[in-house]
């Protein structure tokens, strides 16, 4: 492959993983908190056609896109008010709204089918987009594809090095130690869980309005189910969460561009083939298989790379709290 | 700061757990609170450190009325309790941990809190690495790390809820001594127990509670009988239990060796008779876990030969055990000693069951009595196990274990019961003996080993001690032992 078209790849596929970023960093904000809002595939769906549809109808690429957070806010307050107050399981309110949204989605969406719409302009950074590999990979998108950065870079501080951070993280780790300590619970995990809605509704537009154009039946099925998979065996650790969701952009792109190379191939294959191997690369990267691995390296490696590989669910994870 | 609760009444559902508690505990000394399991020492002291809230009467702080919508509210008024269970976050670090709740705003200042984490770990002579998690402390230290943290948030009332369940004789003695300090500074200390030897050790006054009443107040130098009477309106004397005449040889370890990836048990030689009760000491984690485990059949062995009664009995399956009649009770009741959300009396028909397809529902019902009678269960046949008491969950448990036994394994038979419950189960265990059956029990209540016992071993990192005889040995000297050290 010629330098410059694996450059154009990789860039591609930077553009085409943002919205698992936003997705997969939404739910680790979630689930840090302690609350599993597993709505994730019909909340993109839904917030994906509102966007466009929003963005359509007010001419305002800015208006869709808040449109689509606060959908994804809304059905984040559903999951958050079913499992804080009503104290009903995670799991079943997930599922039930994933199918609802789905459903709303292409009832609600159908006037937008198939038509030409807005999309977020491109946007090279000037100066920085000229240093040679780097620039073209991470600096020639569009502002939401810089916005996925930044917001990596922050939910990694956030969690790991400020005094909120250590207040969310022990609300899911264990929420009657946290309230021992004067944090307000159950405000915490609303808090969280809204916001982290907010970013996969952020997720959807991306997906409408930058990524896969437009509006269609079904039009982003399955990719939060990807995101879901992805924060669980990123460890919910954000830079393993964004790394996944760039892993399994890199193996979307590789079928894509294999497929030409084996025409006799049906090309459902290569459509399925990313899923298959990610489902081999995170059992390689979370099973046994990994401690085995660990345990044949010099110690002082293995130390090192254990800590990096750790992964746990916060231990209060879909558990309703409640004081004395 | 002056202490006075006045009629105070707390309920849960049918059961009165406070009953117009009236009492003023004075600045600058060590309070003890005793009283035997559910006498109310617990629910008095989360309404004082704002977990719960009462249902009638009032608490007041050198004599201003005070309620505390939650635990923060109580440490603003300084007040700060420790659980039996540390209230910390086992994935986050110490010095995370000891910071969280502490300050305001989104910077974290690590620097100045690690150095206000070494500084007060110093003063009481706690080693706590910063670095290290909670979860890979032992629990003497998480209960260290709570103490300094609420100290750093300037308590003036520090209540400790049966602070001395499992930690090392070191580690209490160190806790002793802080205590000490503290209440020398002005603090006052509300140790709440159900050990009489370490309220009289330690505190200035206690009260006794039982029953959810305050039946008397008693300075220091106390007198154990009167205390004993107050706890229990009754009292007995311990020790002086029967001997029994060893038989044959019934278990014959040789060589065992257990690995697990935190801990190797190796070199494990013991012969164990009929009717002889072995004590097994140590920190906890420090092997005693898998040789019972072993022992039981329910972990491999690396090498070495396990004989039951003259049989091979190394690799067996653990069915193979149990048709030689050995028994294994776990210290964790609920999740390995019995099924949570299962009913007493289909406990029964579990453990007694006899092969048909369909249960027969009226001889559980009359097993599970007979249990109840038996055991003196406080519960009903249809009572859920998991609604039980910790004290009845055990009897339940003893209840359910085979008639004529070989060996009986036990972890903590005794752990959380109250003087008179754990006589009573001792009495039971021990009348086994005439049926030939021999005991293996943990414990890290040196009292109970050392009453108990024919021989003790001790547990240290992973390596056993020679046997020595109960009889010939100090709780000070097996205190040594469990440290690693030659008395």
């Amino acid at each position: 492959m010629a330098p410059t078209l694996l450059v154009q790849t990789i860039s591609s596929v930077v553009a085409a993983s943002t919205p698992l970023v936003f997705a997969g960093l939404g739910e680790t904000l979630t689930e840090k908190a302690g609350v599993t809002n597993l709505s994730l595939d019909g909340t993109i769906l839904l917030s994906a056609m509102t966007a466009f549809a929003v963005a359509y109808l007010s001419g305002s690429l800015l208006l869709g896109i808040l449109a689509a957070m606060l959908v994804g806010a809304l059905i984040a307050l559903l999951v958050a008010w079913g499992s804080i107050a009503l104290k009903q399981n995670q799991v079943a309110i997930g599922f039930v709204l994933t199918l609802l949204c789905a459903d709303l989605s292409s009832f609600l969406g159908r006037p937008f089918v198939r038509i030409p719409g807005p999309s977020v302009p491109h946007l090279p950074i000037p100066g920085l987009v000229a240093i040679p590999v780097v620039g073209p990979i991470l600096f020639n998108h569009n502002l939401l594809v810089y916005l996925s950065f930044a917001l990596a870079i922050g939910v990694w501080l956030w969690i790991g090095h400020t005094r909120q951070g250590l207040v969310l993280r022990s609300v899911g780790e264990r929420p009657e130690s946290a309230y021992a300590r004067g944090v307000n619970v159950h405000r915490t995990r609303y808090l969280y869980t809204l916001l982290g809605g907010a970013l996969v509704g952020l997720a959807g537009a991306t997906y409408s309005l930058s990524v896969k154009l437009g509006w269609s039946h079904r039009h982003t099925a399955g990719e939060g189910w990807i995101a879901l998979a992805i924060v669980i065996f990123g460890g919910w650790s954000p830079w393993r969460v964004v790394l996944g969701a760039y892993f399994f952009g890199a193996l979307k792109s590789l079928g894509s561009l294999m497929q030409p190379a084996f025409p006799d191939v049906p090309t459902q294959v290569f459509q399925a083939a990313p899923f298959a191997l990610m489902i081999v690369v995170l059992v390689l990267a979370s099973g046994d298989l990994k401690e085995r691995l660990l345990a044949l390296m010099h110690p002082r490696m293995r130390r090192l790379l254990s800590g990096m590989v750790r992964a746990g669910p916060p231990a209060a994870l879909g558990k309703p709290f409640e004081p004395d | 700061m002056r202490i006075e609760f006045r009629n105070l009444d707390k309920c849960y559902g049918s059961v009165r757990a406070n009953d117009k508690i009236s009492l003023t505990l004075q600045s600058g000394t060590i309070q003890g609170l005793l009283g035997e399991n559910g006498a109310g020492k617990t629910t008095l002291m989360k309404i004082l450190s704002g977990y719960t809230r009462a249902d009638g009467g009032e608490v007041l702080l050198d004599g201003t009325a005070v309620t505390f919508a939650s635990p923060a509210q109580a440490i603003a008024h300084g007040i700060g309790m420790l659980h039996q269970d540390p209230m910390d976050v086992p994935a986050l670090s110490v010095l995370d941990n000891f910071m969280l709740g502490a300050g305001r705003g989104l910077a974290q200042q690590r620097k100045r809190s690690a150095a206000q984490l070494t500084e007060l770990s110093r003063q009481f002579g706690f080693a706590l690495d910063p670095d290290a998690t909670a979860g890979s402390l032992s629990v003497g230290e998480r209960q260290q790390l709570e103490l300094v943290r609420l100290l750093a948030l300037g308590v003036q009332v520090v209540v400790l809820d049966e602070p001395t369940t499992g930690i090392s004789e070191p580690q209490k003695l160190l806790l002793f001594a802080a205590l000490r300090k503290l209440a020398e500074q002005g603090l006052t200390v509300i140790f709440v127990s159900h050990k009489l030897a370490e309220v009289e050790a330690l505190c200035s006054r206690a009260v006794v509670l039982r029953t959810g009443r305050v039946v008397g107040e008693v300075q220091a130098p106390f007198s154990s009988d009167q205390l004993v009477m107050m706890m229990f309106g009754q009292c007995f004397s311990r020790g002086g239990r029967p001997a029994a005449p060893l038989g044959d040889e019934v278990l014959q370890l040789d060589d065992i060796a257990v690995h697990t990836h935190q801990l190797s048990v190796e070199h494990i030689s013991l012969g164990v008779r009929a009717g002889e009760v072995i004590g097994l000491a140590g920190l906890e984690g420090s092997g005693q876990r898998l040789l019972m485990q072993a022992c039981a059949g329910i972990r491999r062995v690396g090498s070495g030969r396990i004989t039951l009664a003259g049989q091979d009995m190394t690799h067996e399956p653990y069915h193979r055990y149990l048709q030689e009649r050995v028994a294994f009770v776990p210290a964790a009741r609920l999740e390995e000693g019995m099924i949570a959300g299962l009913q007493i009396r289909e406990h029964v028909a579990l453990a007694k069951g006899n092969g048909h397809l369909f249960v027969r529902w009226d001889e559980a019902e009359a097993g599970a009595r007979r249990l109840i009678d038996e055991f003196r269960v406080v519960g009903q046949p249809t009572t859920r196990v998991q609604e039980l008491s910790g004290g009845n969950q055990q009897r339940t448990l003893l209840g359910l274990l085979p008639e004529h036994l070989r060996l009986l394994l036990l972890e903590h038979p005794t752990r959380g019961l109250d003087v008179e419950s754990s006589r009573w189960i001792w009495q039971r265990l021990l009348a086994r003996r005439a049926d030939g059956t021999a005991i293996l029990f943990t414990s890290t209540d040196l009292d109970e080993l050392v009453d108990h016992s024919d021989r003790i071993v001790v547990f240290s990192g992973g390596a056993m001690s020679r046997p020595v005889s109960a009889a010939d040995v100090t709780c000070e000297q097996l205190g040594y032992l469990i440290g690693g050290r030659h008395a």
